[in-house]
């Protein structure tokens, strides 16, 4: 399976583990509960860790632990729930993550470019897409007037 | 006024081109409706009863001469030759094409216009006071605010996938006429007690089906943390509002829930985190503000003729009297145009109508004309040498009826007419209530009163803000008005008390004469209507109405 990284279509390498799937040698992003509920022993088994958030999960919990994970993935349930906005830009901007930032599951093509600026940089899209076609969305506009996790000054300062 | 520079303009076009393909994707059925739902109510676009309702923003109400001729050309060449101004200073067309919008927004990008964020979960064109500049009553203009933060909030990556919608109102004046008390923020221009100027915070206000005044979060707030407190509300309401019920979903249920102390706690707690990265700094509050620098008015001295002309000629002097307001300069005048034209709809201007209004306003004025919040035009800088000339044009535009601020400048939503939404007519209840009126002196005796008449409980004609307000319920396959009476969106702002069991629609004119009977029978002396219904209560009026039943 390939996704959205940087720009590119890219090979998917994580391997999204369920709640009850054994942990197998490779690399896994596992859910909030699970990882509160398997802290210790997921980090003794020693392959590379993602975590994946819902929009309603509590970020502050995990705040602390994001050193652990190389990826963390935000998952759209529906893509007009916009509370994952919010968590990218806190998670890029108030605690320093600067792994992998992953939207997964149902936003749409026309949210990408936003996404793109709250500090997502991976986009695994449910069903069947054509990356292809999705690359384009992230290009839609050259005009930023805000702040956001992609630029850290508004518009006026940069460059008016 | 603001003129896009290449940054702005960029955007817009590219907004427009955004919005092309994904109504082709649409058209082709690569998008579900689901799908396009949310996108094209970001770009002001309702599927109506009849045709695509199609929204423009007018940001914080102000108009160039050569945009309204270009609105008329939307409105001869993709609509049937009108648009509907809207309570949020916006305007409306009932009737384009779905496959036509994507070229109605590109002749509307030619103008420095769009329809982007006027309908959506995302933040709403910002509103302000018709009167910023000119009023002569307020402390400072707030145009310049409206716009950073109209630029602040445009495709802002964070909130455009709110719970629901977000309405911000900006007022400067010691009056309130953007009714700031009724939006999810309403940001009033203050000064603290050290002389410097900023901004009251109020939020969780709203109509709709729960309309529930705003309250103050924060008494004062700098000006170099007008963005980031934004950012703060936003950012709060974005991740802990309601999603489970679209009912439930505004600002103002969950500043309810939690309670003003709590929210307010959790909004100070998100702004010490980013206050001192998001500083608006001055020179770009100067730089906004240069846009909004006074016209080059004349050194004028009031019309020593004016107050013998007004005497001479009735009807000028009535049209005088309701529909132009004092100006700051002298010499000058503020004119209202009203669009309450009894047996039209409110808010309506046809093609023919918005040229002429056009060339009014570069005629008598600097090529200026603003959208009030009650569904009016406003021409705000003519000379008093030219009023009587103007009036003359304005008679035969029909655009002068002498009735602003009183109860026949009715707002009024669309209504069953037009929109899908609504339960009963609205349109046809405002002109029955304008019948009342075949004599004006009956009209100017009642003085100030503000009736608001919605279709449905969603409140597009704010109808819970009414002196008066009507609001179309559907009983059984029937239309029924339900009447409120003393609501206010002004600096008294109030919730209007219902009176009573909604009355059948061939009834309303008939109640609302009562109500006018009444109010008559027991003013006191120069008592305004609103007054009187505060001081003695709803039951005298509702045991006229009710009474001989």
């Amino acid at each position: 399976m390939e996704i959205i990284k940087d720009g590119h279509i890219v090979a998917n390498d994580w391997r999204h583990l369920s709640d009850d799937e054994i942990l197998p040698e490779q690399a896994i992003t596992v859910s909030l509960p699970r990882w509160k509920s398997e802290k210790d022993r997921l980090l003794a088994c020693g392959v590379p860790l993602g975590l994946r958030l819902n929009s309603d999960d509590s970020l502050e919990e995990v705040a602390d632990e994001i050193k652990h994970f190389s990826i963390i993935v935000l998952e759209f349930r529906h893509f007009t729930d916009g509370r994952s906005f919010s968590l990218a830009r806190l998670l890029r901007d108030r605690y320093g993550f600067d792994g992998e930032l992953r939207a997964r599951g149902d936003f749409i093509r026309d949210q990408m470019f936003f996404l793109s600026r709250v500090g997502v940089n991976a986009f695994e899209p449910a069903g069947s897409v054509s990356l292809q076609e999705l690359l384009p969305a992230l290009q839609e506009f050259t005009v930023k007037y805000q702040a956001a996790a992609d630029v850290k000054e508004p518009l006026y300062r940069r460059s008016r | 006024m603001y003129q896009y520079d290449n940054y702005d303009q960029t955007l817009v076009h590219e907004r427009v081109a955004q919005f092309r393909g994904q109504t082709e994707r649409f058209l082709k059925g690569e998008l579900s409706e689901d799908q396009f739902r949310p996108l094209r109510l970001m770009n002001g676009l309702y599927i109506q009863k009849h045709a695509p309702m199609l929204r423009i923003a007018v940001p914080y109400g102000l108009l160039s001469s050569r945009q309204l001729r270009m609105l008329a050309h939307i409105a001869r060449k993709y609509d049937k030759g009108y648009g509907h101004f809207t309570t949020r200073q916006n305007i409306q067309f009932n009737w384009p094409k779905l496959e036509d919008v994507p070229d109605v927004l590109s002749e509307l990008a030619t103008v420095e216009m769009h329809a982007i964020q006027t309908s959506g979960n995302c933040i709403r064109n910002v509103t302000s006071d018709h009167l910023a500049g000119v009023g002569g009553d307020e402390l400072e203009d707030p145009r310049p605010y409206c716009e950073i933060i109209r630029q602040w909030s445009t495709l802002h990556p964070e909130f455009s996938f709110l719970p629901r919608k977000f309405k911000i109102a900006v007022n400067g004046a010691a009056k309130d006429r953007a009714a700031t008390q009724v939006h999810d923020i309403g940001l009033q221009l203050v000064k603290n007690d050290r002389g410097e100027t900023g901004f009251e915070v109020l939020v969780g206000g709203g109509l709709g089906r729960t309309p529930i005044i705003g309250v103050t979060i924060r008494p004062f707030l700098e000006k170099k943390h007008l963005l980031s407190y934004l950012e703060a509300i936003l950012r709060v309401y974005n991740r802990f509002g309601r999603r489970d019920n679209k009912f439930k979903a505004r600002i103002k249920i969950l500043v309810k829930e939690l309670g003003k102390e709590k929210f307010a706690e959790m909004v100070e707690a998100e702004w010490a985190e980013i206050k001192d990265g998001l500083l608006l700094n001055l020179e770009e509050i100067e730089r906004i503000k240069a846009f909004f620098q006074p016209p080059p008015y004349e050194a004028l001295t009031d019309e020593a003729l004016l107050a013998e002309k007004t005497a001479q000629d009735i009807q000028f002097g009535a049209w005088f009297r309701h529909n132009t307001l004092p100006h700051k300069m002298p010499g000058y005048r503020i004119v209202v145009l009203s669009l309450k034209t009894h047996g039209k709809p409110p808010g309506d201007l046809s093609e023919s109508q918005m040229d002429a209004v056009a060339d009014l306003a570069d005629r008598y004025g600097f090529g200026e004309i603003r959208v009030t919040h009650a569904q009016n035009l406003v021409l705000p800088d003519v000379k008093q040498a030219d009023l009587h000339e103007l009036w003359q044009r304005l008679e035969s535009l029909e655009l002068s009826t002498p009735n602003i601020g009183t109860a026949t400048d009715i707002i009024c939503c669309p209504g069953l007419d037009f929109c899908s939404l609504a339960n009963a007519t609205s349109i046809s209840v405002a002109n029955g209530i304008q019948r009342i009126f075949d004599d004006l002196d009956y009209l100017y005796d009642l003085g100030d009163i503000r009736i608001n008449v919605s279709g449905c409980m969603n409140g597009c004609g704010h109808h819970t803000v009414g002196h008066i307000g009507i609001l179309g319920v559907d009983k059984k396959g029937e239309e029924w008005y339900q009447i409120t009476l003393g609501g206010s969106s002004g600096k008294d702002a109030a919730l209007g008390e219902r009176l009573g069991p909604s009355v059948a629609k061939d009834q309303v004119s008939r109640a609302v004469e009562a109500i006018f009977q009444t109010y008559r029978e027991l003013r006191l002396e120069d008592e305004a209507f609103l007054e009187t219904v505060r001081r003695i209560g709803i039951r005298p009026f509702q045991e006229r109405v009710y009474g001989n039943h």
